[in-house]
């Protein structure tokens, strides 16, 4: 076919202009505010993420990750006794108290693990090493939150509800979506700092042994120990990030978001191709009287929308790709994996297309009288 | 001569609100290959509704059109324009070339609808433009072209489906005189020498020598068809020149497109 398509869309170059802003801005809104969803929800479930375990066992009721209550830590035997489990560790995320050098206080999360075990142990440790923190009294904090916290170095020496609290490494990338900074510690540390009974714990992490089905075993442990919950790490994950992500409504503003990005993209690309195609009406109505069949002028129509979604596509996905490169050194956590940029400019393509069906329907419509009037 | 084309007994009516307009009362009329016949008529009087109808690009309210002997006006929305493309060349008064495409790539375009792309639609674009003349505008946009020019173009477009019948509104309606004569003769010969039939919506008497038949239209009822125009309308000079070509004419029919039309 010669180039009708790309001559129509680029002759006029305002209206280009107009429509590949309109399709960037929808892009950049629907990528950043999908990749920041993505990005909550991984913060939100991070801890789980990360575990390293099958299974996680919280008090009854629990509602998410960061809200447990805490219960007898002698439970941790009958899991132990569980036939399949592999290991089982005491595991603590509570809420402590960072005072900084200038007396200042801030809000953290202590997570108490043990560093022995490789189960809920920090990741992406960028200074010191995991082993660092069987040290007295050592923490590790990831180095987005270290001004906040008032540490400068490794090192340095600060105090969790009065209790010491010695920096002995740095994570990098771990962020908190309760904005409070994750403070990684031993069980034993973090039951002082966040005030809890010798005998307590938040949760047990537990790991199945290799060809143990994971479902039965959360049964059979559901079954053996009383007054808990025993959910699957997906199952907790999902419990988690549904309740961040819908049951506060943060995930509905950013998808709501999404959705207007979307909206608006339809409507300034439907507008402008349906402008693109009342000018070229003429024409249209001279390749019917040719003989060009209505798919081949729809292939016409869809032609220009489909240049106009991949290069509005390229353009968003540069400008977006600089936002998430940006995020990373800001406080908001946007993830763009590919496959949602493949998903993109599928999205993209069809809400061109879709924008261009008033235009194929306008066409569809024409009056074939039309090409006789000079 | 085969009849390429028959009206009977058609009729038009356009509705606008709750009135009725009539556009054509019940029309006949028969274009036979090889021949010319012109649609005249007063504004209004139904002449483009009538081309509209015969082109297939209009249905008429009640009557009959063959093409070629196929009764065309119930067939569906999806048959007509193949009708048209193997049939129907159309050429208009304001040519209608798509703006933004070359003389060539117009009539790539056209060759494109018939199923021809790629080196061989340039090389018989090329050899269109050659046959109007034009072959040194092959890249030339239809803006940087005269009036005479683009209907050339439009007639070289009209010809790349190797239609069997040409449908013109008005074409040489937005030229001078040398232009409009040069487009009138083209016409001609494609009827006289390619056997083509070809029927002319037209205001401009300069055409009334180049037409073997003429059908006045007026209030949507043909009023006359002279077989050959009148001694006592037209100059006897017409009469004697309708059925040679027009001598000095250069129009031949290039073997390739006989080749095109049997392929």
């Amino acid at each position: 076919m010669p180039p009708l398509a790309q001559r129509n869309l680029f002759r006029d170059k305002v209206r280009l202009t107009v429509t590949l802003t309109g399709i960037v801005f929808a892009v950049v809104l629907i990528t950043v505010q999908i990749g920041m969803f993505i990005g909550f929800a991984s913060t939100t479930s991070g801890l789980i993420d990360h575990s390293g375990v099958d299974i996680w066992i919280g008090a009854k009721h629990v509602p998410y990750i960061d809200q447990a209550s805490p219960f007898s830590e002698r439970k941790l035997y009958q899991v132990l006794a569980t036939p399949g489990v592999e290991d089982a560790q005491k595991y603590i995320l509570g809420w402590g108290d960072w005072q900084r050098p200038d007396g200042g206080h801030e809000g953290t999360q202590v997570v108490g693990f043990n560093p022995d075990s490789k189960y809920g142990a920090p990741w992406n440790v960028v200074v010191g090493r995991v082993e660092d923190l069987k040290q007295p009294d050592a923490v590790m904090i990831d180095q987005f939150y270290a001004p906040r916290l008032g540490v400068t170095q490794v090192g340095q020496t600060f105090e969790i509800y009065g209790r010491r609290a010695h920096v002995v490494g740095f994570t990098k990338g771990i962020r908190t979506f309760t904005t409070m900074p994750y403070v990684f510690t031993t069980f034993k540390n973090a039951q002082g700092y966040v005030r809890l009974k010798a005998d307590q714990t938040i949760y047990i992490l537990v790991k199945a042994k290799p060809g143990v089905n994971v479902q039965k075993l959360q049964h059979d442990l559901e079954q053996r120990v009383r007054g808990v919950d025993v959910y699957t790490t997906p199952e907790f994950r999902d419990k988690t990030r549904f309740y961040w992500m819908f049951s506060t409504g943060a995930g509905i503003a950013v998808l709501l978001a999404a959705l207007l990005g979307l909206v608006v993209g339809v409507v300034v690309v439907a507008q402008t191709i349906y402008a693109t195609t009342m000018d070229h009406l003429r024409e249209y109505g001279t390749l019917k009287a040719m003989g060009a069949s209505n798919g081949y002028i729809y292939r016409v129509i869809i032609k220009q929308a489909v240049i106009s979604a991949l290069l509005g596509y390229l353009a968003g996905m540069a400008v977006s790709v600089f936002v998430v490169h940006a995020s990373k050194t800001g406080g908001a956590s946007i993830i763009l994996p590919w496959p949602m940029g493949v998903g993109m400019l599928g999205l993209t393509l069809l809400m061109c297309v879709v924008a261009a069906i008033v235009s194929i329907n306008k066409v569809t419509r024409i009056d074939p009288a039309m090409v006789f009037k000079g | 001569m085969d009849t390429a084309i028959a009206v009977r007994e058609v009729t038009k009516t356009y509705e606008s609100g709750e009135a009725a307009v009539p556009a054509l009362r019940g029309v006949d009329l028969e274009v036979s290959s090889g021949e010319v016949v012109l649609l005249m008529g007063p504004s209004g009087s139904g002449k483009t509704t009538l081309l509209s109808i015969m082109g297939c690009i209009l249905r008429p309210t009640s009557g009959d059109v063959r093409i070629g002997g196929r009764e065309v006006t119930r067939l569906s929305e999806k048959e007509l324009p193949r009708v048209r493309l193997d049939h129907i060349g159309f050429i208009f008064q304001g040519f209608n070339l798509f703006p933004t495409l070359t003389a060539g790539e117009n009539i790539e375009l056209a060759l494109d609808l018939k199923g021809v792309r790629g080196k061989v639609a340039q090389r018989r674009a090329g050899q269109l433009l050659e046959q109007v003349d034009l072959s040194a505008k092959y890249n030339t946009f239809p803006s940087d072209l005269s009036g005479g020019q683009k209907q050339r173009v439009a007639i070289a477009r009209a010809l790349a489906g190797e239609p069997d019948i040409i449908l013109a509104d008005e074409p040489t309606g937005a030229l001078d005189s040398h232009a409009g004569r040069a487009v009138i003769e083209m016409l001609y010969n494609l009827a006289h020498q390619e056997g083509r039939a070809v029927a002319i919506v037209t205001h401009d008497n300069r055409t009334l020598e180049f037409g073997d038949r003429i059908a006045h239209i007026e209030d949507g009822r043909i009023q006359e068809k002279n077989a050959v125009p009148g001694a006592d309308t037209f100059p006897s000079a017409v009469t004697d020149q309708r059925n040679a070509a027009v001598p000095g004419t250069v129009f031949p029919v290039p073997a390739w497109s006989q080749s095109f039309a049997q392929g």
